[in-house]
């Protein structure tokens, strides 16, 4: 087995472990923080895909993640309130059927990182970092000013969504139903990187040049790629607005944008299981420092350049060596 | 007479008041080597930037295997049969040899590269990929990253990648360069072979590999083709020699 396959399976079950064993101590509290390590490698996940494998250095992805989290705020609020979303001309109700939740989370997250993508990947370098952070804060500054769900206060989901036989509310079930959807997502990703698709879109990040005289066009290769990687982090949105039972603007902020980028970079930029590992050291990091000190970010900060320095494959690299060329045989 | 797989009809280009490019005309044949010399600065890259599709002429055209490609971009010229390699080695250095290899072979399937099936599993790619290492003499490499090959290698390894791609005209810019004595060789009879299969535009500053390979030469001063013939024919010429073979001929 390669080190980092055995680095990988030791981090899935380590993250399966310590929510079992929160749950046998009876300690809720810890299956939700397991969870929120899920969820957000979920999202990094997603990132990583577009920044690791394609070289795009987006600081917007809180914009799925934010839509993700609001379709879920939306659909839920509909239901509780029993207000049809629209009457005419035809009726749409709200609903708290995760896999309808999570559908819509996946298919708006990914119709806007077409119209998104379509436009700034025509831009490169600097100028899409700044225009991905451009669109995100679009969503962030609209959602503040629009009243009708919540504003600036953002939405609350007062019982979390359901998903068919399993009962959400308890912690064990939504984690595992979380757990399932990381490993589906990786698995999905884990793909992707070792398809044809994978091999171009690397090669585009490479050497752009090469890729063109070869006859693929590099643009289509990011748009696809920007597409999928912002349907993953929307569906990870939505988990979260359920995990949180609550959506507010902050998810759409460029904190956010940072903060899934630097799970991403934590944990190693363009390998499979970077985002997991750079998820679970930041809640751990949150946890342990934040309980020491309200600056605990001085922290996380040092640790970031320390990584960006001196360890580029991040959490993951340092672990398992150097890459063996983009996950290819 | 045979007809033109390439034909460049009165390019002009310029940048500012420099002319890089003044009425360029020449043209490529099947099974022939058509070499472009010239002095640095006379606009080689230019031209080539403008044969490849990266740079559109002021005025003229460029048409491949009697289509005018003139307005199509470096991916359609690409897909349309034009198999370039580069100056500067241009590939994807993290990657192994033989990813770079695959990669030409599924450039040239013509479509958008499945996201779901392993493409190094590809039966089909892999073979392809490997008898064009194998003709360059790459294949014990195949598995090396492609970063630690040497530079020579690296040469070898644009040549396979442009194989893969089974072009219909090789487009290639100083293959030589950098080889070495022992590695010119072997490129010169490896291409002296290649024009069977489809014939090469070839810019190269090596003066010995491209009077040994050409059947044509072009000579390219101040962005004019100021002489196109025979390799005997340009040896002879006066003009060619005055402006660009130099005094070193001169008795």
């Amino acid at each position: 087995m390669r080190r980092e396959t055995l680095i990988n399976t030791v981090l899935t079950l380590g993250l399966l472990a310590v929510p079992l064993a929160a749950w046998a101590m009876d300690e809720p509290y810890t299956i939700t923080l397991a969870t929120k390590v899920v969820i957000l490698a979920l999202a990094g996940v997603g990132l990583n895909l577009a920044l690791g494998l394609g070289g795009l250095v987006s600081l917007g992805h809180a914009m799925f993640f934010g839509i993700g989290g609001y379709a879920a705020g939306i659909l839920a609020s509909h239901a509780q309130s029993y207000d049809p979303i629209m009457e005419w001309p035809f009726l749409i109700e709200g609903t708290q059927s995760m896999p309808v939740i999570w559908l819509l989370a996946i298919v708006v997250s990914a119709l806007v990182a077409l119209a998104t993508g379509a436009l700034s990947l025509r831009t490169s370098g600097v100028y899409f970092i700044m225009i991905t952070l451009a669109f995100g804060q679009m969503f962030y500054y609209f959602t503040i000013s629009w009243p009708a769900y919540g504003g600036e206060d953002g939405l609350s989901i007062y019982v979390r969504d359901r998903f068919p036989g399993l009962n959400t509310l308890d912690p064990m079930h939504f984690f595992g139903l979380c757990f399932a959807l990381l490993m589906l997502g990786l698995f999905i990703v884990a793909r992707i990187s070792r398809s044809g698709f994978g091999l171009a879109l690397n090669a585009a990040r490479q050497n752009e040049a090469r890729v063109r005289a070869v006859g693929i066009e590099p643009y289509r290769l990011r748009l696809i790629a920007f597409v999928i990687s912002g349907a993953i982090t929307g569906l990870a949105g939505a988990l979260y607005a359920d995990l949180n039972r609550f959506v507010s603007p902050v998810m759409f902020s460029w904190q956010t944008s940072g903060e899934i980028m630097i799970f991403v970079i934590l944990g190693g930029v363009a390998r499979l299981f970077g985002p997991v590992a750079g998820a679970a050291l930041f809640i751990i990091l949150e946890e342990v420092l934040g309980g020491v000190s309200d600056y605990w970010h001085i922290y996380l900060g040092a640790l970031l350049l320390i990584v960006v320095l001196f360890a580029r494959g991040g959490l993951i690299g340092l672990l398992a060596g150097r890459n063996g060329g983009g996950g290819h045989d | 007479m045979t007809e033109s797989l390439l034909d460049i009809r009165g390019i002009s280009k310029s940048f500012g008041a420099l002319k890089a490019s003044d009425d360029v005309s020449l043209d490529l044949k099947q099974g022939e080597i058509h070499a472009l010399i010239g002095p640095n600065g006379a606009g080689k890259s230019t031209l080539i930037a403008q044969i490849a599709g990266s740079l559109r002429p002021d005025s003229g055209e460029v048409w491949l295997e009697g289509r005018n490609v003139t307005h199509h971009d470096t991916v359609a010229r690409a897909n349309a049969g034009l198999g370039r390699t580069f100056q500067i080695s241009s590939l994807a250095m993290e990657d192994t040899v033989l990813q770079n290899a695959v990669l030409g072979a599924l450039g040239a399937r013509h479509r958008v590269p499945g996201v779901w099936r392993p493409v190094m599993r590809d039966s089909d790619l892999r073979a392809t990929a490997i008898e064009a290492l194998r003709e360059v003499g790459l294949e014990e490499f195949a598995h090396f990253r492609t970063a630690d090959l040497s530079h020579g290698q690296r040469r070898q390894l644009e040549v396979a990648v442009a194989l893969t791609l089974r072009p219909h005209v090789f487009l290639m810019d100083e293959p030589m360069a950098g080889l070495g004595a022992e590695g010119s060789a072997i490129l010169v009879e490896f291409l002296r072979n290649l024009k069977s299969r489809a014939p090469i535009l070839l810019v190269e500053h090596d003066m010995d590999a491209v009077f040994q390979l050409a059947d044509r030469i072009s000579v390219l001063v101040y962005g004019r083709i100021i002489a196109t013939g025979s390799p005997d024919e340009i040896r002879a010429n006066r003009e060619v020699r005055e402006a660009y073979l130099g005094e070193e001929d001169e008795e």
